[in-house]
This record gives C-alpha cells, sequence and structure tokens, in this order.
C-alpha cells in the first residue's frame, strides 16, 4: 500500500517509483494499491509515472490498483488525452485494497495460499 | 492588443521551478475566482510546458496576467524560452508526436485544455501564451 502524500515534483516521482518497485521485489509483494488522492495536479509527466511504475509492478507478478483520483484530476486527464491512465482505478483506498484481495485470491497461487504480509509505503 | 502587465513573472531553471509555477498559476486562478476545474486545467498546461522549456531549452520564463474586461475575466500565462525552436511545428501540435521520448501529449493536450492558445516558435525560441476566462457573475 502506497499512498502518496503531497504533490511531487519530478526527482521526487521517479524516486517514488524506484523505491515502489524495489519494496514490492524485497517483500514478494502480491499486490500494490497506489493511492494519489493528494495529487492535485497529474501532468502527462505524472500520469507517465504511474503506469510505468503499474507496469514495473505488473511485471514483477503483483497486482497493481490507483485510487483517489481526484474528480478535476480525471477531467483535466480526459480533456488532455485519451487513456493516459490505463491501470485499474477505485474510488478510494479501501476499496483498492479489496479489489486487490479479489485478484490475489482469483489467482490462487500457492503464495498466495500462505497469506501475504502487508507492508505499508508513504512518500511525503 | 493592449500591453499585458504580468503580475508575476518566473524563471524557470530547474524541475523545483514546475512545481512554483503551477502553483502561482493555481493561486492566481483561485484569487481570480475561477474554480477547482480551471485551476487544475491551468495547473496541469503550466506544468506541461514549463517542462518542455526545461527539456528543450534548459531554461526560460513563466509569466502570469489577469484581466477584466467586457464582463469576462481572464488568466493569461506566457512561458518563453530562448531554446532552439520547435523545428516542425504542426507536428509538434499533433497527439503523440515527441522527439523526447514522451507521451507527444504535451502541447497538444494543454491546448485542448485551455480556452486560448497560441504558439510562436522560431531558431531564436519559442513563446506561448495561453490562458481561460469566464464569464463574470
Amino acid at each position: 500500500m502506497t499512498s502518496i502524500q503531497l504533490d511531487l515534483v519530478d526527482d521526487d516521482a521517479i524516486r517514488f517509483q524506484h523505491n515502489l518497485v524495489q519494496a514490492v521485489a524485497e517483500i514478494d509483494a502480491l499486490g500494490v494499491a497506489i493511492d494519489i488522492t493528494a495529487l492535485e495536479v497529474v501532468d502527462s509527466f505524472m500520469a507517465r509515472v504511474l503506469n510505468d511504475t503499474a507496469s514495473m509492478v505488473r511485471l514483477m507478478g503483483a497486482e497493481v490498483v490507483i485510487s483517489g483520483v481526484q474528480p478535476h484530476v480525471a477531467m483535466t486527464l480526459v480533456e488532455m488525452g485519451r487513456d493516459l491512465i490505463g491501470a485499474d482505478c477505485t474510488f478510494n483506498l479501501e476499496q483498492a485494497l479489496a479489489r486487490l484481495n479479489e485478484r490475489i485470491s482469483a489467482r490462487g497461487d500457492a503464495m498466495a495460499a500462505q497469506g501475504a504480509g502487508n507492508a505499508n509505503y508513504y512518500l511525503g | 492588443m493592449p500591453t499585458i502587465t504580468w503580475d508575476e513573472i518566473q524563471a524557470v531553471q530547474e524541475t523545483a521551478d514546475i512545481m512554483r509555477a503551477r502553483t502561482a498559476a493555481k493561486r492566481h486562478a483561485a484569487a481570480l475566482g475561477f474554480g477547482l476545474a480551471d485551476q487544475t486545467r491551468l495547473a496541469t498546461a503550466v506544468s506541461e510546458l514549463t517542462r518542455n522549456v526545461l527539456l528543450y531549452a534548459k531554461e526560460g520564463s513563466c509569466a502570469i496576467a489577469h484581466s477584466t474586461t467586457d464582463g469576462f475575466t481572464g488568466i493569461t500565462i506566457r512561458v518563453e524560452d530562448k531554446g532552439p525552436g520547435i523545428g516542425d511545428l504542426n507536428s509538434a501540435m499533433q497527439d503523440g508526436y515527441s522527439t523526447s521520448g514522451g507521451m507527444g501529449i504535451g502541447l497538444p493536450g494543454s491546448r485542448r485544455l485551455m480556452d486560448h492558445f497560441d504558439i510562436t516558435s522560431s531558431p531564436e525560441g519559442t513563446c506561448i501564451t495561453f490562458g481561460i476566462k469566464k464569464r463574470n457573475g
């Protein structure tokens, strides 16, 4: 579970991506929820960082859900260009965790059966 | 066109300036009574275009002005640089065109977000003037 707590400058966004991917590897994460409620502006750069992060996490074998896209951010992203964020989204973090749990159980792999640990990782 | 009086002019030299510029634009828009959706559209366009300055010209500036005429309140932003200019402006205004490996959405996307958008570019530099307006009352 990662929660972005403030608007990020570009270098922070890249650092976030790097740290998150490292953390996923370290704890063999089964799922990642990225909450962006605090992001007041998501431009094409930030959208790309989020998309790339989601792709990296998926490549490593974990599920990804993004939550908390603000209404004005959603409006701006769609006006700017379709499909800027391709990852699965939910309204809030609670729903994101529920969605992750569903997907992880649906996978039914051995690791999921063992039960996963939870690591909270905050940036900001 | 009347001479524009700039309320704030800021240098764009490092990535932190992108955040400073867009935060300033948002603050000015809020002070003029623009809603959150408009503030966000403006801040996002400023973010895209000031990043282009760093990406393609290394440095430049971002100026903010307001206008209240003919029953409209407007906010105008000018982002300019003395970089090498945009070689193929027509292509640069199309979705998906990028010479830097980006998504190619910055310029066309910003134009879609704004009520007015004007760009001039030459080998001496690039100047983009854009903004939003709303009817008073």
